[in-house]
């Protein structure tokens, strides 16, 4: 059945997406600033500075994209597979969706102030004014306020559909929000009783060590909360895109609820080059950090079942035969397959910043800002892009038309080859030692420091070029949005509506404690004890006199 | 739960890796003393000055084999700027900072350590070659973060 949501839902999930495709203009602008301005060639007026505009591009793309985009797309498949919100469900996720924009405009308008160069990870003892932090917590607020709507509609269907497994799209979404929920106490403890105390002065100082473990006690589940909903739609929206089926519905649910246990109880991973952590929980973290492996392998071993599969069914033969019956030709699959292609090295090059000793050497450099361009700015940002394509004309009752479809095309091919330039040249760079967070700097004319502008990949300039096709291709995306928002015909048969693709999934032998979320949520406070209580409490006891607040840009 | 056959070998396969490469990590790790930088000795940021061994930084001959090497983070430099020390021999880094979060980095080198104020951090490194080397701050502290870097001389 080709059967479009509720007009109402629709437009909730609508104005999602548009706040995030709009902090996606301002953050890929900042984004194509940054490339010129690290190779020296352009300067920016004395009212503008470098840091300020990198910390616009990490909050905005980072932050406020990702977040936006995502509670989207998990209201409009809500809607369509557990049906219609009720009022109260509706209610509350515009309250949350308003304090989320008002929380972006007060974050946003501190760091066009100036008064918030303190990048999106905002380290103390640098301060930013009171109301930056105030802005990132109401968005917090805002999106707990979603989340829990989502879970009460959910509630809702459990409660008329007793005994019942829940549609894997639902499953998959619940599993999302209790990440989302446990991992944002850790920023929501900093926030409320370290940073915004501190900020408006209501008292003196801050324990530094303390804050940045609650921040990445947050940051790294942050990851998977970008990366669990672009699961879902390889999971469930691609096997329906190539005609196929999930390959097995029990896994799909028992790898997300892995995800759930393995990506909180990890943050150390990032400070393990820092004091004030006994070496011992670093290491048990990154042990800790390298069990997600086992649900990454089951996501890629059901993704290629499905796609060999699928492919085999149409009639391909031999080892590789089913490879060519794909839809190669649909964007919705090509995208996310490119997606997916740019998650092997991704994943690869995480398992060597995670690996203990290996850290040291790409620490804070560029290798970082390649690797992340690779896992959130690719597979994750292209992944919502394919979703993009029909998910917009989807929502708004227009045609998918052909000239939209070869844009698309252009669209990610370019997003592909100017990230392949961009992220190659970041990640030689890091290895020659390139410092990430710099603004254009020869360090005095430092031989080492010159190689980073002469070479053919590892060179600042490719790095540039890369940036700027990017930023083409994402202006072309948000052309590609705005014309299916507004300008497309209108469908005006159902065979012309544009479908939300959900892949039919068998729960019959799939065991019904993997949808008992008290146990799963009792596993992960349970890690999380193990994994925290000790190195917190020796923060705080053993504290050394806590930082007044700096403001050094 | 039904595992198809190939996934439990894809699965086996995954998992003992896994378990191998950790255990070599670990073994280098604990066994082999191979650790990133660290420590969990504290200091009064705004003290720094007065307590030792930051209130003399600089380089300081522990033993035949060892040498300390004291350095003060601060916006956007380090304390002191010019430092000399000799290849071939442990180098003791012990840094702290004044004011934020800063990072003690040598290109070309595994010392990248991350300078946090209230904490002392510390590493243990062999320069084999010498020559001149470029430090800087890779943790974003202010305007002036693209500046902040000085060299060490390594000598015979
Ligand atoms: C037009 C496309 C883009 C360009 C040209 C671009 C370029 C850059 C560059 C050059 C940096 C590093 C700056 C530095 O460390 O000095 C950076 C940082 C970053 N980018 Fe992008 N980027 C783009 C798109 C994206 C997207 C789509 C995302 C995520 C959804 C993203 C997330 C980030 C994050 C989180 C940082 C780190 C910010 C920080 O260090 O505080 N970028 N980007
Ligand atoms: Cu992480
Ligand atoms: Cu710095």
């Amino acid at each position: 059945m080709n059967s479009i949501i509720d007009k109402q839902d629709r437009k909730l999930a609508l104005s999602h997406i548009l706040v995030g495709y709009f902090a996606f203009l301002i953050g890929t602008f900042c984004g194509l600033l940054q490339v010129f301005i690290r190779n020296d060639a352009i300067e920016l007026p004395n009212w503008l500075d470098y840091y300020q505009i990198l910390t616009a591009h990490g909050v905005l793309l980072a932050l406020v994209f990702t977040t936006f985009f995502i509670f989207g797309f998990l209201i409009s498949g809500m809607s369509k597979t557990l049906g219609t919100f009720g009022p109260k469900t509706r209610g509350f996720s515009w309250i949350g969706f308003y304090l989320m924009v008002i929380g972006t405009t007060m974050t946003t308008v501190t760091i066009i102030s100036g008064q918030a160069s303190v990048l999106y990870t905002f380290y103390a003892p640098l301060q930013a004014s009171g109301w930056f932090y105030v802005g990132l917590a109401l968005v917090i607020v805002g999106s707990w306020v979603l989340g829990f709507s989502l879970i009460g509609h959910y509630i809702v269907w459990k409660k008329a559909h007793k005994k019942q497994l829940s549609p894997l799209f639902a499953f998959m979404t619940v599993a999302t929000i209790i990440l989302w929920v446990i991992a944002c106490l850790g920023i929501v403890v900093a926030a409320l009783f370290q940073f915004i105390p501190w900020a408006f002065g209501w008292v003196e100082t801050i324990n530094v060590e303390l804050s940045r473990s609650l921040f990445w006690y947050f940051g790294h589940p942050l990851v998977y909360f970008w990366l669990l909903p672009a699961y879902m739609a390889w999971y469930v929206v691609v096997p329906k895109i190539i005609g196929g089926k999930v390959f097995s519905d029990a896994l799909a649910r028992l790898s997300f609820v892995l995800f759930i246990l393995f990506s909180i109880p990890v943050g150390f991973h990032h400070q393990l080059t820092e004091p004030g952590i006994e070496s011992f929980w670093k290491f048990l973290q990154v042990v800790l950090t390298f069990m997600v492996i086992i649900p990454s392998l089951m996501t890629a071993f059901s993704l290629f079942a499905t796609f060999e599969i699928t492919g085999r069914k149409k009639g391909g033969r031999g080892l590789f035969g089913w490879f060519t019956k794909l839809p190669w030709r649909d964007v919705r699959f090509t995208s996310i397959f490119i997606a997916m292609a740019f998650f092997i090295p991704g994943g690869a090059g995480g398992i060597i910043n995670a690996s203990f000793q290996m850290n040291e050497v790409i620490h804070n450099t560029m290798w970082v800002v390649g690797h992340f361009h690779i896992t959130v700015g690719t597979p994750v940002a292209m992944t919502f892009m394919g979703i993009t394509f029909w998910l917009i004309p989807h929502l708004t009752g227009r045609k998918l038309t052909k000239s939209i479809k070869k844009l698309a095309f252009i669209q990610i091919i370019t997003w592909a080859i100017g990230m392949l330039l961009m992220s190659t040249s970041q990640h030689i760079l890091g290895l020659l030692g390139a410092p990430r967070r710099t603004s254009y700097t020869g360090y005095n004319g430092n031989n080492v420091a010159l190689e980073w502008f002469d070479g053919i990949l590892s060179n600042h300039v490719t790095m540039a070029i890369g940036g700027s096709i990017l930023f083409l291709s994402a202006m072309l995306l948000i052309y590609i949005v705005v014309i299916t928002c507004v300008a497309s015909p209108k469908a005006t048969t159902e065979a012309e509506l544009v479908e939300f693709p959900i892949a039919e999934s068998d729960p019959g032998a799939t065991p019904r404690f993997l949808e008992n979320w008290w146990i799963w949520i009792g596993i992960c406070f349970a890690l999380i004890a193990i994994a925290y209580t000790i190195p917190i409490m020796d923060m705080i006891q053993h504290a050394p006199p806590g930082s007044t607040g700096f403001q050094t840009w | 739960m039904h595992f198809h056959r190939f996934e439990k070998i894809w699965l086996i396969f995954g998992m003992v890796s896994l378990i191998v490469f950790l255990s070599i990590v670990g073994v280098s790790a604990f066994a082999m003393d191979q650790h990133p930088s660290g420590g969990m000795d504290t200091i009064d940021p705004e003290k720094v000055e007065e307590t030792p061994p930051f209130d003399d930084p600089g380089v300081r001959q522990i033993d035949e084999d060892t040498y300390e090497v004291v350095m003060i983070a601060m916006a956007f430099g380090y304390e002191p700027s010019q430092i000399e020390v000799p290849a071939g021999k442990e180098i003791v880094f012990k840094v702290t900072s004044t004011d934020v979060t800063h990072s003690f980095t040598i290109v070309d080198t595994k010392v990248n350590m991350m300078v946090i104020p209230g904490q002392i951090n510390e590493k243990r490194y062999t320069f084999d070659e010498p020559g001149e080397y470029l430090v800087l701050c890779n943790e974003y502290c202010g305007a002036g973060h693209h500046v902040m870097s000085t060299t060490i001389k390594v000598v015979e």
